[in-house]
């Protein structure tokens, strides 16, 4: 009986067809989805790693109760010792400061005057310790659109939003205006390295980026810094073994009741992560269940028009004897196949699709433009295991779904009247 | 679970026996009477048919006897067993292994060949692969149309399509075949020739056929000749 219900499948593209293309369209866009959502949260966990808060992070415990102001006066002191206590504690993890800071830029004439003056803000992270990293985090190459990257001590960086408002271009002097971790006042000048575009509306409005032994002599922070960023082996953020250096770490200073005393949080403690993760694995279940439904109301549809299709048909097979039970088993099973032909199908275009755009990236700095999200304009989807299954559940569900509704019209057919509608 | 032997032939001298059968179908506030206190027995073998002009009874009678539908009052028993305290399960298995239907339209499953047309009704039994094919080659056999196997019906000329239908109806070896107007598609030529197919099968393999029917041609094949007007029966004749 199966192989005369593939053949009916096989022959009888009216049959098939639509279904088939249903179902593959709707697990092609599961798929997809999966693997854009996937490619997004990487996106934002990888942005906010490198840009805000590392896989993990060492703060003050006074400048993390306050952390969104970046507090540099309750900065970590003697953060060289700190450092290489860290380094020897957890030496997988790559361990670096950071300093965040803010101020005002002038913009000279040539004549030395101020021709113009915006504030800023400005990051800084080691650029220029032999074997660093953080160039290559802050994805300082990719983003220069004019100039070059630090290379030498005394040079800034500026966002090109800042730069195309007040007419600055490489190689220009410029002069920041800010305050010491002392709170005194505190200016240096810097010639302007390179011009940055993150893509990004809130890195690239007005932003510098710095050296941080520059900006340790700017905010007069010898062996200081603000933060200190950890991340794990290959830049890959690692839930549980984040959760254990936290904890670990953590315990070590919990016999220390100074509020200078550091303390550690890990990425998805800070700037709502869990919760905006959580959210979006919501989102994406709804948008699933959502998709299922519909797909189950159009294959229902199908499913009646292509029982309409197939009244005679039916009736014949009811007059030879098949059951009506085992008549719409028949088309439960037929729709399983079908359910499995578009699942596999659909999965085999989305996973496609997620390997172009995995490679290839998308882009959508047009939509990001005005979006201050920490969120790379390129998106490259994320091809996991689940995504050769999580497109089959709801292609053969609906397909079934679909089916048994539009079935159900079996039961209610008048044997009595048979002859007459097959004559 | 059903016992196939609770269809034994021999529980009753007459294949099939209606006595005192009456449908009624409601319309509107009363009712039509389609048959109307009829009283029929058929012995296995014989090749009898129903006649009368449209809305006489006849697709009505061969509904009830081929267990699509129930009496209204009287009792219609097929194959010892009465129709009407039949569930549905034991209704489907009746027409599955007992009954053949032959209709006027062929009705043969288009997306399937002439094999499988035949086959199907071996698949609902659960016969082995063997086993169909032994009996759907013999049932093609009977027809004259082992060529024309592997043929979809959209192939077939419409005498060929009814003799798919007749094998078909035949591959099981029925107790009864049932058949409705089964030459009113075909030419004269055609309809003699499958006419003389069912006579020949009837002969051979003792298989009762009912006809329904208003055609000349297939009246002068019938053996028993059964007429009824306005749901009741006028004249009962053997040839």
């Amino acid at each position: 009986m199966f192989s005369f219900i593939c053949k009916g499948i096989i022959r009888d593209r009216r049959r098939s067809l639509l279904p088939v293309v249903v179902v593959t369209i709707g697990v092609m866009v599961v798929v997809f989805l999966d693997g854009l959502m996937g490619g997004m949260m990487d996106n934002m966990v990888r942005m906010t790693a490198n840009f805000q808060t590392g896989h993990l992070k060492v703060m003050t415990r006074a400048y993390a109760a306050d952390e969104a102001q970046k507090p540099n006066d309750l900065a970590l002191l003697g953060s060289g010792e700190l450092m290489e206590q860290l380094h020897r504690d957890y030496p997988e993890v790559d361990w670096t400061p950071r300093i965040f800071f803010g101020g005002l830029l002038d913009i000279p004439d040539e004549n030395g005057e101020t021709k113009a003056q915006g504030p800023v803000t400005g990051q800084a992270a080691d650029l220029l310790s032999k074997g660093s990293k953080e160039s290559a985090r802050l994805g300082l190459e990719k983003a220069i659109t004019a100039g070059h990257i630090i290379t030498q001590p005394g040079e800034i960086l500026v966002s090109i939003d800042f730069a195309e408002s007040f007419g600055v271009k490489p190689g220009d002097r410029v002069t920041f205006f800010g305050s010491t971790m002392d709170g005194a006042m505190s200016f240096a000048n810097y010639r302007v390295a390179g011009i940055v575009r993150f893509g990004n509306s809130m890195l690239d409005r007005g932003g510098v980026i710095l050296d941080i032994t520059d900006a340790r002599l700017l905010l007069d922070m010898e062996d200081a810094t603000g933060e200190i960023f950890g991340f794990l082996p290959g830049e890959k953020y690692l839930k549980e073994q984040v959760e254990s250096i936290k904890t670990s770490f953590n315990h070590q200073q919990a016999g220390n009741p100074d509020v200078y005393a550091p303390v550690m949080t890990q990425l998805m403690d800070q700037d709502m992560m869990r919760q905006t993760l959580g959210y979006t694995d919501s989102m994406s279940f709804f948008m699933l269940l959502l998709l299922m439904v519909a797909l189950s109301i159009v294959l229902w549809n199908a499913g009646v028009l292509g029982g309409i299709r197939r009244y005679n048909e039916f009736g014949v097979r009811l007059a030879m004897g098949e059951e009506k039970r085992q008549l719409y088993r028949s088309l439960l099973t037929e729709s399983l196949v079908i359910g499995i032909i578009g699942s596999a199908v659909g999965t085999a275009l989305g996973l496609l699709i997620c390997l172009l755009l995995s490679r290839h990236g998308l882009d959508y700095s047009a939509v990001m433009k005005n979006i201050a999200m920490m969120i790379d304009p390129v998106i490259h989807t994320r091809i996991t295991p689940r995504m050769y299954y999580i497109g089959v559940i709801p292609g053969i569900l609906s397909m079934l779904v679909g089916t048994a509704l539009a079935g159900r019209k079996i039961y209610k057919r008048n044997t009595a009247l048979l002859f007459k509608e097959l004559d | 679970m059903i016992n196939v032997k609770q269809f034994k032939r021999t529980e009753s001298k007459y294949i099939i026996r209606a006595e005192g059968l009456t449908k009624d179908y409601p319309v509107g506030e009363g009712h039509f009477r389609a048959l109307s206190d009829i009283n029929l027995t058929f012995s296995e073998g014989e090749f009898a048919g129903l006649v009368g002009p449209s809305g006489s009874g006849k697709t009505t009678l061969l509904n009830i006897i081929g267990s699509l539908d129930t009496p209204t009052s009287g009792s219609v028993a097929v194959l010892g067993r009465e129709v009407s305290a039949l569930t549905a399960k034991q209704s489907a298995f009746l027409r599955n292994r007992h009954i053949g239907f032959i209709f006027q339209s062929y009705n043969l499953l288009p997306v399937y060949t002439v094999y499988e047309n035949v086959e199907f009704t071996l698949l609902l039994q659960k016969k082995n692969r063997e086993e169909r094919h032994k009996a759907v080659m013999e049932a093609l056999d009977w027809v004259g149309l082992t060529e024309k196997k592997d043929a979809r019906p959209a192939q077939l000329s419409g005498g060929e399509s009814q003799r798919v239908a007749i094998a078909r109806a035949m591959v099981k070896r029925p107790a009864i075949v049932l058949a409705d107007e089964p030459s009113a598609n075909l030419d004269a030529e055609n309809s003699h020739h499958i006419l003389q197919t069912m006579q020949q099968l009837n002969s051979e393999l003792k298989t009762t056929f009912l006809f329904a029917t208003h055609d000349e041609k297939v009246m002068q094949y019938l053996q028993r000749v059964i007429s009824l007007r306005d749901g009741k029966i006028e004249k009962d004749t053997n040839s």
